[in-house]
């Protein structure tokens, strides 16, 4: 048994030992490094190892939770009889108790070892070179706000008294770029980015080239007019709004009446060309692994197929409520929050439209490529959505002049049923969680400008 | 603090921290405690204990930082992060000075929330449940939570300055959904303060009175405006208007990198002579506030905007020193595991003479926007974005029924410079901001405030 499994299972025989009638540890180690660098230089270098266990106690139907940082026995010891603290204040609830053991299958693919052998140096050099291909893709690209390259390398364990026990490793690593594009009295921003398992993953003229793109494409932006109108929506757009829908998705919301689609299962609510599935074994998705945050195996997931509305999201508790199975969708936030539903990642299914098809079956209308205010602009209840938005116009077909200051509004179901065409070519972003999307025609909107 | 970090060790892992060179070194520990918990459909739940130490250590050779940060606070892994700090530095050993401590003032707590039974705490939001469902048979949920963190940090540096903090902080949030028929609405209210149980003591279920009648308020609400119109922005929260639209463009990082609007408009009129506004860590028992920032800056009183003239840009120490000036005591950071940035605090409008009547009954046809969701902004552009939870229209001086789904958007210079009347109604609310992948606690404040034209985003036709 490796170390960090010998752990997990000490803080559930502590758990247990301390009051527990059941108890479930999740254990993580990770490294990792970030890299800041502007105007030529490196900003900031951090070096961060952290470890943590976070224990999930029952005692009868009462379940209660604690984590720490302090990894000897006392310290685990400590941690395992706060947990069980913890129970004792909650309240009963009939669907709580630990998930049950379950194959699990291995998933290879998660981790590349080749960013172990690329020096700090290296990855100064990476971010270094993403910021000077943002700046020399156009003179109007004064500057960057910032270039970011990060990695990361996890291992986690989980053990519980059901008998789950698992271990895996991962790597993720990641690059963006804010350009900064200026022309006489106005400034505008562009964000680059690229994801990658490793370092040789990413393609820094590409990153820096994307922003400098988007930071100059809105030079000379303005308002346009108020009207409804069909809409395309870029990859991070579109990524943007299928988080939206993967968090409504949930059972959490769904059971609790806080989501646009409770009682809609098996209801014809999307247009056939918007397909969307939750997919926590692709490998190119950086929320995969062989196991979810409590121990159930990952799984592919068709939610949106046909028009139709086929399934929730669920964890060990969700699926308990209604005596179904978990789809293996707990997640966490590490060792400090315990697991929860939401969706690992999701695939917007492509459609078979070039950009440029998408652009032309849109014929008059709006572009969007960033949305801002998403957290507040959006009713999770009723999926009453008005958030700000930029772009550029479309006219005949074609892109036209760039877009700033109007936000778009409507309703994310009735959005679903309008979506009229889906782009050929899919993007991972890691917006929303994590998604892989291509860019979205909306048949028509509401855009308020001036 | 001396039991945080000890000033032998301290000085032992400074010299370590500067065996490569290095023009400055720190470092800052902390040990972290909270409890949450919650009630959802009636029943308490995610009851949920936490526990952390640990520290980071940083070195700053010209213009680089080097950090690194460890999980635990003995001498072996302090020792640990100096060295993996120091790894990528090419320089001669630098000796830092000796420490002496010096004392802070943190903000006191009357009642330690950790020695309250967490049982009380369950009760408390059972209470709050109660209150809010029996405001009306149409509130078909209600959720809220109980959060206590207590923060002790220690910072030593290589300048020779030892100083701690020792922060509590308490807060609870209601959240209530009105049903009726097909129509459902939310509403939201939170009450938190730097201070401990004490918060508590005065009716806090009241908040959860507040956040149902919001919910029930918005049945009878029709869909919003849309267009440029006067918008009329309320007491507390509203203040978060300022925070995102003004505030990060006055962060001193934005500045270095001209990556905000306010960039070269030091001592230029960019509001209306009405408008006062400051920055204020001292605030007692305020959100946004602590005794020092996490650099060990004292927190202090800074006027931004004076007579509708920028007179300060807020700053940490670096950002400070390359501008030659002292640091404003804004160098926050989220733990131990996060660089030090520029960061507001408190922020606020400063009261005005107007009452909100008055400011009311000077609009036509415009949109009051009572609280927000939330906003955005990018500093560089000065494009910001807000979510209101709960506005109404004003027709003909008066407040006449309330909007669903209303998002203000605009750009801040001509906002800011469109603010043409400040209330006397001032109080201060609530908030967390995130900046570079780091949240703070922060404060924002105003009496009601009207913005001569600003664009709302609403779905009517």
């Amino acid at each position: 048994m490796s170390e960090l499994s010998a752990t997990a299972a000490g803080a559930v025989e502590a758990a247990l030992a301390a009051g527990a009638g059941a108890a479930e540890a999740y254990v993580s180690r990770d490294s990792g490094r970030e890299v800041r660098v502007h105007g030529g230089e490196v900003e900031s270098l951090t070096a961060a190892t952290q470890s943590g266990v976070g224990v999930r106690a029952w005692i009868g139907h009462r379940a209660g939770y604690a984590y720490g940082t302090e990894l000897s026995a006392a310290g685990v010891e400590a941690i395992a009889a706060r947990a069980a603290e913890a129970a004792a204040v909650a309240d009963e609830d009939e669907a709580a108790g630990p998930p049950r053991p379950a194959p699990i299958e291995a998933l290879p693919g998660l981790s590349d070892p080749s960013f172990e052998f690329w020096s700090s140096g290296q990855a100064a050099e990476l971010a270094l070179a993403v910021e000077r291909a943002a700046l020399g893709f156009d003179p109007r690209v004064t500057g960057v706000e910032q270039v970011v390259y990060a990695d990361a390398a996890q291992r986690v364990a989980i053990a519980s008294s059901a008998g789950v026990a698992g271990e895996y490793e991962s790597s993720d690593c990641f690059a963006y770029v804010q350009a900064l594009a200026e022309s006489g009295e106005t400034r505008e921003t562009g964000l680059g980015f690229g994801l990658a398992r490793g370092p040789a993953g990413l393609d820094p003229e590409a990153i820096g080239s994307e922003g400098a793109e988007r930071a100059t494409a809105m030079i000379g932006a303005t308002k346009p007019e108020s009207r409804a109108c069909p809409v395309v929506f870029d990859e991070t757009v579109a990524a943007s709004f299928a988080g939206l829908i993967g968090g409504a998705l949930g059972a959490n919301a769904v059971q609790r009446g806080r989501s646009p689609f409770a009682g809609r299962l098996g209801e014809e609510l999307a247009s056939s060309a918007f397909v969307l599935h939750d997919d926590g074994r692709d490998p190119a998705g950086s929320a995969s692994a062989p196991f979810d945050a409590e121990g159930v195996p990952r799984r592919r997931t068709a939610l949106i197929e046909g028009g139709r509305l086929r399934a929730y999201l669920y964890d060990t508790y969700t699926a308990s409520r209604e005596g179904g199975a978990s789809t293996g969708n707990a997640s966490r936030q590490g060792y400090r929050s315990q697991p929860s539903v939401s969706a690992s990642n999701l695939i917007v299914a492509p459609g078979s439209l070039s950009f440029a098809e998408l652009l032309a079956t849109a014929g008059d209308g709006v572009f969007v490529t960033d949305v801002v205010g998403l957290h507040s602009g959006v009713n999770p209840v009723t999926g009453v959505f008005s958030v700000g938005a930029s772009g550029r116009a479309i006219r005949g077909g074609e892109l036209a002049e760039p877009l700033r200051e109007f936000t778009i509004a409507g309703e994310l179901t009735a959005m679903l049923g309008a979506v009229q065409e889906a782009g050929a070519e899919a993007r991972w972003v890691p917006f929303g969680g994590s998604v892989s999307t291509p860019p979205l025609l909306v048949g028509e909107i509401a855009v308020s400008g001036s | 603090m001396s039991e945080l970090l000890d000033a032998a060790v301290a000085e032992r892992v400074l010299g370590r921290a500067l065996a490569n060179g290095g023009r400055f070194a720190e470092v800052f520990a902390e040990r972290r405690r909270g409890l949450t918990m919650s009630i959802d459909e009636s029943r308490l739940e995610a009851v949920q204990s936490g526990a952390e130490e640990g520290a980071g250590v940083r070195v700053v050779d010209g213009g680089t930082t080097y950090f690194a940060h460890v999980d635990g606070l003995d001498p072996a892994d302090l020792e640990r992060a100096a060295d993996e700090a120091a790894a990528a530095l090419r320089g001669e050993r630098r000796q830092p000075q000796p420490l002496s401590a010096v004392a802070s003032q943190p903000q006191p707590v009357a009642h330690r929330p950790e020695e309250v039974a967490a049982e009380r705490k369950g009760d408390l939001l059972r209470e709050l449940d109660q209150r809010a469902r029996g405001q009306s048979e149409e509130i078909a949920q209600f959720t809220s939570s109980y959060g206590e963190a207590r923060r002790e940090v220690a910072i030593a540096n290589s300048d020779g300055l030892l100083i701690g903090d020792d922060r509590t902080r308490t807060r609870i949030g209601a959240q209530a959904v009105a049903r009726r028929g097909s129509t459902v609405e939310t509403g939201a209210e939170t009450l938190g303060a730097a201070r401990g149980f004490e918060l508590l003591e005065d009716d806090p279920a009241l908040i959860a009175e507040q956040a149902a009648r919001k919910a029930l308020t918005l049945l009878d609400a029709g869909p919003a405006p849309s267009g440029s119109m006067p918008v009329v922005v309320g007491g507390g929260f509203g203040g978060v208007l300022f925070h995102e639209m003004t505030g990060h463009g006055l962060e001193a990082d934005h500045i270095h990198k001209r990556a905000s609007v306010y960039v070269d408009k030091l001592g230029q009129q960019v509001a209306q002579p009405l408008l006062n506004a400051f920055d204020d860590g001292r605030m007692p028992g305020e959100w946004g506030s602590d005794a020092i920032d996490d650099e060990g800056a004292p927190t202090q009183q800074t006027q931004v905007i004076e007579d509708g003239r920028l007179t300060s840009y807020l700053y940490d120490r670096l950002t400070a020193e390359r501008d030659g000036v002292a640091s404003t005591g804004n160098g926050r950071r989220e733990s131990f595991r996060h660089l030090p940035i520029p960061r507001m605090t408190n922020t606020y409008i400063a009261p005005g003479e107007a009452t909100p009547e008055a400011i009311i009954a000077g609009v036509q046809k415009g949109f009051y926007a009572v609280s927000f969701a939330g906003g955005q902004v990018d500093p560089a552009t000065g494009d910001f974005v807000f979510g209101v939870s709960e506005g109404y229209l004003i027709e003909g001086g008066e407040v006449t029924r309330p909007c669903r789904g209303a998002t203000l958007i605009g750009n801040c210079l001509d906002a800011l410079m469109a603010i043409d009347a400040v209330g006397d109604d001032f109080f201060m609310k609530t908030g967390i901001c995130g900046k570079g992948g780091q949240k703070a606690p922060v404060g924002t404040g105003q009496g009601h405030v009207r913005v001569g034209a600003m664009t709302v985003g609403g779905t009517e036709r």
